[in-house]
């Protein structure tokens, strides 16, 4: 099949008149004039409170009295980076990342290609998997907090049913880290999948057509044609996924609070313990400015690359 | 396409009018939370604003109650608001004292309620005052009025007493041969008597003898431990507000071992089981025995099941003790609250303290003596036949992090949680606990 290549049309020479210059200066004005509310709340309920935390987190803040109280400049740095438990909550967020991470990424993908391929019923499957990602977190973590109860949970009995002796899912602490990530995959999944489904149908189907007549076979038009042209969307879906993992802390909070004895509790919820339970909101200012570096580092990573994949492109 | 009798902006236009228009009218009916809130104007003149944490059966008696203070008081509107229990609910009353937008009167916890005092975020009582509306020392239960004071100032006025109690399965407990001639359970006071009453339930139920919730609970795990441990006569875990960790290990180490043997040794308690688990397989009679707060009474008697309760069994003999803590009404710090409003406000507490009738019924052991000591209060069973713990009570030990649902709760739960479900030892758990606190302990309190 020969490939053609038509004719770009051109549009006339744009001329420049002084009516063209007030109307964008007008579309301007409507423009910022339309962000101005969504500026003010950003301003005030985001960048305002975190300029504040930065603040906050130099002084002995707490939560009982107002102002910030008494100075103590990087002494909550110090004593967060010397804390046993900072580090542990850290290396917990880290190992529900490298645990969700993978599967909501790989098992998306497959679902995705297999609805791709689907002539029919295609909104079915497309519901199916994407339905679950519309429950709050409150319910999610209510349904499967009783899927996973001890003694009278179905999962337990239905294992215990077949021969196999369940594992104690949120109370054994080898267990309860992997059961909530189970959990959070089968919630999210969905999002992941529209991703790639979209990305999917973006690639021609000539290219298909024509590599098999070049005699490719699935799994080859699979490995040299739908991964290579997926590779902006896989990105897009891995750092957006990772991101999100490590804000986690709805599901862990409601299904394990943290337990058992502390094994899952995650940077957040060490946070939200320091800060409110224990009434010391400039030492927890700084333990989430620390994360909050760790987040940036991690966004800046996926700009330079994405920067540097789109320089290649 | 000939053009529509009304376009996109003037639907736009008038649903933006309408909208602003119907805000403003809400916002003129000026007593509602919401336009208050927005004009930070408080609550009108003739309303009060209440704010409690009681979820849960004993929560629907409090609205009960509230609803016959309506009645009786046409001319005040109440505006009562319940929040999520524990940690949520102190840090929004906090925060609402703070931003000058108080309620006028809230339930605190008495160990919280120390707390909050200390931080000047209470408005100090006048016994005098008090006096005027009958709420005298002398008609509240001793150890909730003395935990009432902080730094020999009034600041809370007791509601009740809530102690760690034991259900059991009248039915079951029956087949074991367990209960007296009159039907109520045989005292099982004694470091035998309990372990042989679970295993002749267990004989019974074939699976269980008793169940405490384990999983993702450290406060139950806490309020078993400290009862055990201050039954063996360990007295206090903390001294000094806190800066000094005193907790006798031998005899933590001891009341640990007991757990233990229950959950692990003898398995006739469940090692793994979360709070609606543990209510379950009580309701459902697969255990004789349960053990937690009185507030779950309601629980039992929806699910009919045959069940009764009575207090805590004295396990080693010494002098009773057996954790608790009370609910207590307190009047949040407001510059704003002129001498009328006061009146009103004691005059609903008083209200409330009338109707301890409804509010036993919830399970707790109200604190206002003229009821506690009525033949009214007797005749309520079985909520009524662990009242006489109520001056035997040991509250938390008082520190700027512990009280209930506390780091101290939390940390100190999940230790004895971890020993319950066969993870650690009750050396390993102790020392565990003792590390964990003195790090408490060594950082300057943000109160």
């Amino acid at each position: 099949m020969a490939i053609q290549t038509l004719p770009l049309e051109t549009a006339g020479p744009v001329r420049a008149a002084a009516g063209d210059r007030g109307r964008q200066r007008d579309h301007a004005r409507a423009g910022w004039g339309m962000a101005t509310p969504f500026l003010v709340l950003y301003l005030l309920f985001l960048v305002g409170p975190t300029a504040y935390g930065v603040v906050m987190s130099f002084f002995n803040s707490s939560l009982e009295y107002n102002g910030l109280g008494g100075f103590a400049g990087p002494d909550n740095y110090l004593e967060a980076l010397k804390s046993s438990d900072f580090w542990s909550a850290m290396w917990h967020t880290l190992l529900f990342t490298i645990m969700t991470t993978p599967p909501l990424v790989a098992v998306a993908l497959l679902l995705a290609i297999f609805t791709d391929r689907l002539r029919r019923g295609r909104w079915f499957f497309r519901l199916l998997f994407f339905a679950p990602y519309v429950i709050p977190s409150a319910s999610v973590a209510l349904i499967w907090t009783w899927l996973y109860t001890p003694q009278i949970g179905l999962y337990g009995t239905w294992l215990t049913d077949i021969g196999i002796t369940s594992p104690n899912w949120l109370a054994d602490p080898d267990w309860a880290m992997a059961s909530v990530a189970l959990a959070t995959v089968w919630w999210t999944l969905g999002f992941n999948f529209v991703l790639y489904l979209a990305g999917l149908q973006e690639i021609p189907r000539d290219l298909y057509e024509a590599s098999a007549v070049d005699g490719a076979s699935p799994f080859t038009q699979l490995r040299r044609i739908t991964l290579p042209l997926l590779r902006r969307t896989t990105v897009l879906v891995v750092v957006l996924q990772v991101i999100a993992s490590l804000k986690i802390f709805d599901q862990v909070y409601l299904m394990t609070g943290g337990g058992p004895n502390f094994g899952t509790r995650v940077l957040l919820q060490y946070v939200y313990d320091i800060g409110f339970t224990d009434f010391r909101t400039g030492y927890g200012a700084a333990a989430s400015m620390l994360y909050f570096i760790l987040i940036l580092v991690v966004s800046l990573a996926w700009f330079i690359f994405g920067r540097r994949q789109r320089k290649e492109a | 396409m000939s053009s529509p009798p009304i376009n996109r902006r003037q639907l736009l236009r008038g649903a933006g009018l309408t909208a602003l228009g119907g805000l403003s009218l809400s916002a003129a009916a000026c007593g509602t939370p919401f336009a208050s809130g927005i004009a930070g104007t408080g609550a009108g003149r003739h309303s009060l604003a209440y704010w409690n944490l009681l979820g849960g059966g004993d929560g629907v008696r409090m609205v009960q109650m509230q609803d016959v203070y309506r009645r009786s008081h046409p001319d005040v509107d109440l505006q009562a608001v319940t929040l999520a229990w524990g940690n949520p609910y102190y840090t929004k009353v906090t925060l609402a004292t703070l931003g000058n937008q108080p309620p006028d009167v809230a339930i605190a916890h008495l160990t919280r309620a120390t707390i909050l005092a200390r931080a000047g975020l209470l408005e100090p009582l006048d016994e005098a005052e008090l006096g005027r509306h009958g709420l005298t020392g002398d008609n509240f239960t001793s150890t909730a009025w003395d935990k009432a004071h902080t730094d020999g100032r009034l600041y809370a006025i007791p509601l009740d007493t809530h102690p760690f109690v034991m259900f059991y399965n009248t039915d079951i407990c029956k087949k074991a041969d367990l209960l007296d001639t009159d039907g109520t359970l045989r005292s099982l006071d004694g470091p035998t008597a309990l372990v042989d009453a679970m295993r002749a339930a267990k004989q019974v139920t074939g699976a269980y003898g008793g169940v405490a919730s384990i999983n993702n609970d450290f406060a139950t795990q806490w309020r078993l431990f400290s009862t055990l441990y201050w039954q063996l006569g360990g007295d206090s875990l903390l001294s000094n507000e806190g800066t000094d960790i005193v907790m006798k290990d031998a005899l933590a180490e001891q009341a640990l071992t007991y757990i233990a043997n229950l959950t692990v040794g003898e398995k006739l308690m469940p090692a793994s089981v979360d709070y609606g688990g543990a209510i379950t397989i009580f309701a459902g009679g697969q255990a004789g025995f349960y053990f937690e707060g009185d507030w779950e009474v309601s629980t039992f008697l929806t699910a009919k099941t045959p069940f009764s309760m009575t207090r805590f069994p004295n396990v080693f003999g010494g002098a009773y003790a057996v954790q608790a803590d009370s609910h207590s009404f307190v009047l949040p710090r407001d510059d704003k609250r002129d001498d009328a409003r006061r009146q009103t406000i004691l005059d609903f507490v008083r209200s409330m303290l009338d109707q301890s009738k409804t509010w036993a019924e919830g399970g707790h052991i109200p604190a206002w003596r003229p009821f506690q000591s009525s033949d009214a209060y007797d005749q309520i069973k079985p909520q009524s036949n662990y009242k006489d713990v109520a001056d035997s009570v040991r509250y938390d030990d008082p520190a700027w992090y512990s009280g209930s649902g506390s780091d101290f709760e939390n940390i100190t739960g999940s230790a004895i949680a971890a020993v319950s479900a066969g993870q650690t030892s009750p050396a390993e758990a102790v020392s565990e606990m003792r590390a964990r606190l003195t790090k408490y302990a060594n950082t300057a309190a943000p109160v």
